[in-house]
């Protein structure tokens, strides 16, 4: 009798042991953004608002139990790419969430587009894979990166500033940037500067600006560079001048800047004032589980969760149906902090863009604030140039 | 190019090699009076930065934060010598670099572990916040002449001490031949730590003084670490006044060619790529020098006669 | 060279040519990657162990050889040469001119004025990359694909890969230890033990630290070709002076002198790195206090603790 019954147990708990794994298949999802330096702030938002994501959906992504490794890149490409094929060969993730800034999106597109997983892009968006190096495996859910910019330059032409001066940090972001800005601003271009990545000391450049005179100045800057630039800009007196920025004055910097940007003027294709319920609901809760207001990074975080979480349900859990999952990534079938989304034919998103102000609410805190719409369900310039369908 | 512009680029200068200096002092005499390689020198001058940060928000102003932070700083350098570096000074180079190049890494991490990897703020003191008009249109931060005078300052009592104070002369004398010293009757282990430990509290008063004006991040040492030895050997190891004259060197050049090399490449370049070529060609101009300076003088420029 | 003496350095290899059926059994071919990864800085490792060993030369900026086989590869590939070998040849040759236009200047200075005089050079050629935005700069250049070998693609199998790397690591170690026992090596080592006496001897020590360190920046050149084929992305942070201390440590940790031990060295160093990278994401943390106490009280590294007899260096 005994052997029998033990047999009989060991069958049943074999049983019972893979039935269980099969149901516990879980998506693995690799995000690497930057969590060190100057930057920190940035791939922080991200992540929180990736998890905060996860989290609201009960710690699932379209029915699986989600498992999100967060990786930091360091702002390095070399590290970046050894990180990424870590998750890619050794996690075996299914998607790579990632990265906040444009060079190392440089260095990790090809291991990721080339491998079983799909790298969706919740921040930066380069020029040259929205056109021509358009690739079915790469989605983006934030925008193409010189469109934020045009927001500023179509603003500085149509207030009919005579000249500006362009400063910005010496990567594809950064020349993206300016490029973006000189596109529909057709004034005198004083000066461009490039500064290096990481730079904090801006007093040469600022020596510059009182030299050259401008009627505005436009700079991206983005995280701890833009803190300095910011603080150090009204400490020398220039705020006079004004200061037209991207990703400079945001909710990632304004609870460092304080009152030195109140006023300063940004371009986003979203602030936490926006009105529409989903807007409302993320932000109270962000706050409330990390206590700091959400911006943009944070935003499209969250979005990048949510098109995950329809994409698989869209192909009904399976995972290893690749095809499929690829469908239902363009269908971008998920409701938006945005409110409109839609992906291009080029996988980069087509929405609404605004003019934002950065202010000090009632209770203290800082944000930004939308002033007015200036482009809507703006394509980017290089979806023409990409093959695909 | 106005001579304006010129002036306020050469006191942008002169502060950067000011911090070099204060820097490379404490680095040159622990290499000159104990030939001990010190890579963990630039995180001293993080840690400074960090301990700054640390009572800045404890006690609300600055400087009470800095007057805490010079005799933590000066604590902190002796417990790495008594724990690590006493242990080294009778070994060759490749073990003191493998030590100090552990420190390094433990302590960039650890700094991470306990402040976060977000860079962190010190406020800029009530009474030097102010700026002055230098040029139309620019204010020039108190501050940052504040620094300027302060390191001029130390430089000057450093020369001081070193020349003509008893404790000075052992140190000179420490330089030239140790073992005498030793043998002369002079605790040469009390010297040394005496030595390291003011060598340590020169590059955390640097750290502090400095975290007003640049972040408090981890690894912020790193890049001035090799700027500083640059500086001491130009300078010459062990001679506090060739620290001097090769901290300004280098500071003026670095400023100078970093704003004005992009200028001029400009005139065949993109801006873009003229600034990536500008950029990298200040610091190349800092190693030339060094390079032509050694081959001149495999010394440095004032070595300190053994 | 006796057989004993030889014996860790078999053992060494051997185990290393079965790691990867090892891992394949362990169904985890991601240990293969980082495998031949570890072996391309180990004879990165050897290589400054031989300067550092046999000629005393301590490098702070030997990653910059690693630069210059990797770059080489991307310039190569730009042309339109994708082979390998070709590649390499050009990495050698690229790299044995850097030494000896860098030895001629910093030769002339001694001990730490040295040290830091290769460390200068090291971060010339790191910024001259950064400035070269045609190759990426700092951002770095990613290849389209791996070199080929003989026409084929062979490199494309991280096994081939693999079994390529440290094919090459064995027969450096041959050549340098064949050249450590040579009369070059005997004379080398007499410089470094006393270049007074070998100066009143006749020789002039010039020549041959400038031989060692050509012969050592071209084995770390070919390390180089290597390292751009495993990432298929270089970067100028490739010949940071961060690198450069870590191959120091790789030497150091290793047992200087004993050739086999830099390679052991680098095994420990990286192996420990990315098991401390499973556990947390802090390993800088543990790593550095271990540093200190080889330091403190590892006088001999490794290859000194492990097989004391066969650490010795040549002579």
């Amino acid at each position: 009798m005994k052997p029998v019954s033990i047999l009989l147990a060991a069958l049943a708990a074999l049983a019972g042991a893979t039935l269980s794994g099969a149901a516990a298949e879980k998506v693995k999802v690799g995000l690497i953004v930057t969590l060190s330096g100057p930057p920190a702030v940035l791939g922080g938002q991200v992540r929180d608002g990736f998890n905060l994501a996860v989290k609201t959906l009960g710690g699932k992504l379209g029915g699986l139990d989600a498992d999100v490794i967060v990786v930091d890149d360091e702002l390095k490409p070399d590290v970046a790419v050894t990180k990424v094929k870590e998750l890619l060969e050794r996690d075996k993730v299914n998607f790579v969430v990632g990265p906040v800034f444009s060079n190392i999106l440089m260095a990790i597109h090809k291991p990721v587009v080339e491998s079983n997983a799909f790298l969706i892009s919740p921040n930066a968006g380069t020029s040259n894979f929205a056109g021509k190096q358009c690739n079915p495996n790469f989605f983006v859910t934030s925008y193409e990166n010189d469109q934020v910019h045009e927001v500023l330059g179509k603003y500085a032409q149509d207030k009919g500033y005579k000249s500006a001066f362009l400063l910005a940090p010496n990567y594809q972001a950064g020349k993206d940037a300016l490029a973006g800005f000189k596109r529909d601003f057709k004034g005198k271009i004083v000066d461009e500067v490039y500064t290096p990545l990481g730079q904090l000391d801006f007093s040469a450049e600022l020596a510059k600006i009182a030299a050259d005179k401008p009627e505005a100045v436009f700079t991206f800057m983005p995280g701890g560079m833009g803190v300095n630039l910011v603080k150090q800009y009204r400490q020398a007196g220039l705020a006079s001048i004004p200061f037209l920025s991207a990703f400079t004055a945001d909710e990632s910097t304004l609870p460092a800047e304080k009152d030195d940007a109140l006023g300063f003027l940004g371009g986003a294709n979203w602030a936490p004032d926006m009105d529409n319920p989903q807007t409302k609901a993320f932000v109270r809760a962000y706050e409330a589980a990390y206590k700091s207001v959400p911006g943009t990074y944070a935003m499209q975080g969250y979005d990048t969760a949510m098109l995950i979480d329809s994409a698989i349900k869209g192909a009904g859990g399976k995972l290893s149906d690749k095809d499929a999952l690829r469908a239902e990534l363009k269908k971008a079938n998920f409701t938006s902090l945005r409110g409109k989304f839609k992906f291009g034919v080029n996988n980069y998103p087509i929405q609404d863009f605004y003019l934002v102000k950065a202010a000090k609410r009632p209770d203290g805190k800082y944000e930004t604030e939308i002033v007015e719409r200036v482009f809507e369900d703006f394509v980017d310039h290089y979806a023409a140039e990409c093959q695909m369908k | 190019m106005s001579l304006a512009l010129l002036a306020v680029q050469t006191l942008n200068g002169l502060q950067l090699g000011i911090l070099l200096f204060l820097i490379a002092a404490g680095l040159t005499l622990t290499f000159g009076v104990m030939n001990f390689v010190n890579l963990a020198h630039g995180v001293q001058y993080m840690v400074g930065a960090y301990l700054a940060a640390m009572f800045a928000a404890l006690t609300g102003g600055f400087w009470s934060a800095l007057a805490l932070t010079l005799p933590a700083a000066l604590a902190f350098g002796l417990a790495l010598e008594v724990l690590i570096f006493r242990w080294l000074y009778d070994r060759d180079h490749l073990s003191q670099i493998l030590a100090t190049f552990g420190v390094i890494l433990f302590l960039n991490q650890g700094v991470k572990t306990i402040w976060g990897a977000a860079p962190l703020s010190v406020p800029m003191p009530e009474a030097l916040s102010g700026s002055i008009t230098l040029m139309p249109g620019l204010l020039f931060p108190v501050y940052r002449l504040a620094l300027i005078g302060v390191g001029l300052a130390t430089a000057l009592a450093l020369y001081l001490l070193i020349n003509h104070t008893r404790v000075g002369m052992l140190v000179r004398a420490g330089s030239t031949d140790a073992a005498m010293v030793s043998a002369l009757g002079v605790d040469i282990r009390r010297l040394f730590m005496l030595v390291f430990g003011f060598g340590a509290m020169l590059a955390g008063f640097a750290g502090a003084m400095v975290a007003p004006i640049l972040s408090v991040e981890p690894g912020m040492g790193d890049n001035l670490l090799i700027l500083a030895f640059v500086v001491i050997v130009i300078g010459g190891i062990g001679s506090i006044r060739g620290a001097f004259l090769a901290a300004l060197m280098v500071g003026l050049i670095d400023t100078l060619g970093r704003t004005f090399g992009p200028q001029l490449l400009r005139l065949a370049l993109s801006p873009s790529a003229a600034s990536q070529t500008g950029r990298a060609l200040a610091p190349m101009l800092i190693y030339i020098l060094m390079a032509a300076v050694l081959f001149e003088r495999p010394a440095g420029l004032f070595p300190v006669k053994r | 060279m006796t057989a004993r003496g030889q014996t860790p350095a078999i053992v060494l290899f051997a185990g290393l040519a079965l790691f990867p059926l090892a891992a394949r059994f362990g169904a985890d071919a991601y240990l293969v990657t980082l495998g031949a990864r570890i072996l391309i800085f180990a004879l990165a490792a050897l290589s400054l162990d031989f300067l550092v060993g046999q000629g005393a030369l301590v490098s702070f900026g030997h990653a910059a050889y690693l630069g210059i086989g990797a770059y080489s590869v991307v310039l190569a590939s730009i042309a339109g040469i994708d082979d390998l070998l070709a590649q390499a040849l050009i990495a050698i040759v690229a790299a044995a001119l850097f030494a000896a236009l860098t030895g001629y200047v910093s030769l002339r200075a001694s001990g730490v004025y040295y040290i830091m005089s290769t460390l200068a050079f090291g971060q010339m050629l790191y910024f001259l990359f950064v400035s070269l935005s045609a190759l990426g700069g700092d951002d770095g250049y990613t290849l389209s694909s791996r070199s080929r070998l003989i026409g084929k693609p062979l490199l494309e199998s991280d096994f081939s890969f693999y079994y390529l790397c440290l094919a090459a690591l064995a027969l450096a170690y041959l050549v340098l230890a064949r050249v450590a026992k040579s009369r070059f090596g005997r004379a080398l080592n007499a410089v470094r033990q006393n270049p007074l006496r070998a100066r009143a001897l006749g020789f002039r020590p010039f020549p041959f630290q400038v031989a060692a360190c050509v012969i050592a920046g071209a084995i770390a050149g070919v390390a180089g070709t290597l390292l751009a084929n495993q990432s298929e992305f270089v970067a100028p942070a490739f010949m940071s002076w961060q690198r450069s201390g870590e191959l120091l440590v790789m030497t150091i940790l290793g047992g200087v002198g004993s050739l086999w031990g830099a390679i052991l060295g680098a095994i420990t160093y990286l192996t420990l790195e990315e098991t401390l990278s499973l556990l947390t994401d802090q390993t800088h943390l543990l790593i550095g206090p271990l540093l200190v106490v080889v330091a403190i009280f590892g006088s001999r590294g490794l290859a000194g603790a492990l097989a004391p007899k066969s650490s010795g260096r040549a002579a």
